[in-house]
């Protein structure tokens, strides 16, 4: 325990003074260190940036994730890969409004479920103004409470309108300002072909959900479902479901599955003509996509690592041939070939921590760099500041340390074995 | 107690058929022939002789820096010829102190962290370093410049401070090569009083040099020749001594 002890203040003593030595050996050959660890600054910088920003995209993937519900079902159809149906035209497969009749009855895990009419895009005016290419949705009452997309004035669709037919509509916040509607635009009518209809509430703007798609000309205006039905003959439908919790979505689609099947009279080994899917899929992969990015990014910063490596033992094994005579002074008057090799170990290690920690520095500075890049390209398109992650910074400094260990192992070793009348007689 | 004359007569080393042979090649060299030699507490010893007469050899394996090929080394009544290199290494740091003659002072630190640097691989020497380094530093008349950095000194205080850092870890003996080769005569002079001074404070001196007014200073001149010890003799007989060696050349010559 004594021994232990000692050995643990001689290990103490000289890491204070290896620290401060290692220090100011680095601020007297500035140049020099710059120039070695710029391999482990690179490396260090940008496996940060990457850790960095996808967590960053995660934590925004997953707030619309969470907007979106992670207990939302979408059901859409779809042709089966093989079997007979693998070539059957859309219309065959398509649903209709009254497949999804007693849904709620046969599957006890989905607590609600809206049939939506998706649309053709039409143009939407009002006054002066009009808008081309704007999506319509037909949705039923229930969609508010699937989707938690917040309002930004006046109502939602109500069961009244949807039972009435009435012409009324939802708008989101973007057409709201290109149509040049009052700011308070509620009962204020906007056309739609001939059709007149009277917005009755502002949602929230979105960027589009399908990917590829620019947000750039994204508008989009919600109408009752059987409104829908009105102002174009037989919309596809699909639907989204939500399950009573996120624990049962899996169990949820199952039941919707197997009642589905049981309206379209599909035989068992039958394949589904219809997909029903929920976000969990999606951030599953969503997820695994990350990962494979940020391995990828892992692997290609390991070899800038292991050149910066090669980079740090290079200057370590030039160091200790300057350094021979104060290696013989130092051996002379009593440092052991442990002291020496703790001594340019700690060197090297402090060498890969100062590369580290201006690695991390330029990290976060390209990290803001790629975070406004969607800014600056897609309008409206927002990510919010992103830091590098604490666990990312821990990781990178020990991985740094270890770097300085492995390769200044071989100068600190090839530094301890001098002797030190030879090494006190060099030139 | 011990009195101080029984003190001056301990004997801090003891040297019995010192040998040390370089092998190059097929060839070898024996740098130290079979040398014994005896050195007692508070003695002031020059050690002379030409170059490749063996005194660096011999100053090496005094400091512990080199293993004698054969024989007996004992220091401080301690056999060092079967010790580990770690066990070296705590015995030059404890009992030997160096004085080289290009000083050796790391560029970087300071007077003062110059002269700490044997106490920071010393066990006990830690927490006191800064006091000691100050009261050694005082001791060789360098109190105010501690500060400054080895290339903001002259040659004399450079060697000062070395000498100091030699002295910090109250070292049994003092080993010094060639400590005023680097210097001017005058400065010579004043690092010579700055010994002078050292062996009456007490402290066990071995100066090797090939300079006549430097061994001068000694009490007692060791002769070395072909790695063994030419002749062994108080300085006041030094005159005498070189006397006979040049009668000797002139014989071995005619």
């Amino acid at each position: 325990m004594r021994a232990l002890m000692r050995a643990l203040m001689v290990f103490l003593r000289l890491f204070y003074q290896s620290v401060y030595l290692a220090l100011s050996q680095i601020w007297a050959n500035k140049t020099r260190a710059i120039l070695t660890t710029i391999g482990i600054v690179i490396g260090v910088a940008s496996v940060t940036a990457v850790i960095a920003t996808l967590t960053g995209l995660k934590t925004e993937v997953l707030n619309m994730v969470e907007e979106f519900g992670t207990n939302t079902i979408t059901i859409i159809p779809g042709r089966p890969e093989e079997g007979a149906k693998r070539f059957a035209s859309w219309w065959t497969i398509r649903f209709l409004p009254e497949h999804f009749d007693d849904m709620l009855e046969h599957c006890p895990s989905v607590a609600r479920f809206s049939r939506l009419g998706w649309m053709e895009p039409r143009t939407v005016q009002h006054g002066e103004e009009s808008v081309e290419g704007v999506k319509f949705l037909g949705i039923e009452p229930s969609y508010h409470d699937i989707v938690k997309r917040p309002m930004v004035l006046g109502r939602k669709v109500s069961v009244i309108d949807d039972m009435q037919v009435r012409q009324v509509c939802l708008i989101d916040s973007k057409l709201h300002r290109k149509l040049r509607l009052d700011r308070d635009c509620i009962g204020q009518s906007v056309l739609v072909g001939h059709q007149r209809f009277i917005v009755v509430g502002v949602i929230e703007w979105r960027p589009p959900m399908e990917p590829g798609q620019s947000p750039e000309n994204h508008y989009e205006v919600f109408i009752p479902f059987r409104t829908a039905f009105k102002l174009q003959r037989e919309p596809p439908v699909i639907a989204f479901a939500a399950s009573k919790s996120t624990e049962i979505v899996e169990d949820a689609q199952a039941e919707i599955r197997f009642f589905l099947r049981q309206k379209r009279n599909m035989k068992p080994t039958e394949p589904d003509t219809f997909e029903v899917s929920s976000v969990k899929r999606y951030m599953d992969m969503f997820n695994s996509i990350a990962l494979i990015l940020t391995l990828v990014a892992v692997g290609v910063v390991s070899i800038s690592l292991l050149v910066g490596g090669v980079g740090i033992m290079n200057i370590m094994l030039v160091s200790v041939s300057e350094r021979t005579r104060e290696i013989g002074l130092r051996k002379a008057v009593g440092a052991k070939k442990i002291a020496i090799l703790t001594q340019f170990l700690i060197e090297s290690v402090v060498l890969c921590f100062v590369g580290g920690l201006v690695g991390i520095g330029f990290g976060q500075l390209l990290t803001i760099a790629l975070v406004n890049i969607p800014r600056a390209l897609i309008e409206g398109f927002s990510m919010p500041m992103v830091y590098i992650p604490v666990w990312a910074i821990i990781l990178s400094f020990s991985f740094t340390g270890c770097i300085g260990i492995f390769f200044g192992m071989f100068p600190a070793i090839k530094a301890a074995r001098l002797d030190p009348i030879e090494a006190l007689r060099h030139e | 107690m011990q009195t101080i004359a029984a003190k001056a007569n301990k004997p801090v080393i003891r040297l019995q058929d010192v040998t040390r042979v370089y092998e190059v090649g097929v060839e070898r060299i024996h740098a130290l022939d079979g040398i014994s030699l005896a050195l007692r507490e508070n003695e002031y010893v020059a050690v002379m002789g030409a170059s490749g007469s063996g005194k660096s050899t011999l100053m090496n394996v005094l400091g512990c820096l080199d293993r004698a090929t054969s024989g007996y080394y004992e220091l401080d009544g301690q056999d060092t010829t079967r010790m580990s290199d770690a066990a070296l290494a705590r015995v030059r740091n404890e009992r030997i102190g160096f004085v080289f003659q290009s000083f050796e002072l790391l560029g970087q630190l300071s007077a003062l962290k110059n002269v700490e640097m044997p106490l920071i691989y010393s066990r006990n020497g830690w927490w006191s370093r800064r006091r000691r380094a100050d009261s050694v530093l005082e001791r060789v008349g360098l109190g105010e410049r501690v500060d400054h950095r080895p290339n903001q000194l002259s040659g004399g205080e450079k060697q000062r401070v070395a000498i100091a850092r030699a002295l910090v870890c109250e070292p049994s003996i003092l080993l010094a090569d060639e400590p005023t080769g680097n210097l001017d005569s005058k400065t010579s002079e004043g690092i010579m009083k700055l010994f002078d001074q050292l062996h009456r404070e007490g402290q066990t001196i071995v100066i090797v040099t090939h300079e006549e007014h430097v061994a001068h200073h000694a009490k007692r001149v060791i002769h070395m020749k072909d790695g063994r010890v030419y002749s062994d003799i108080p300085s006041n007989r030094n005159q005498a001594d070189k006397a006979k060696m040049q009668n000797d050349e002139r014989g071995g010559l005619s």
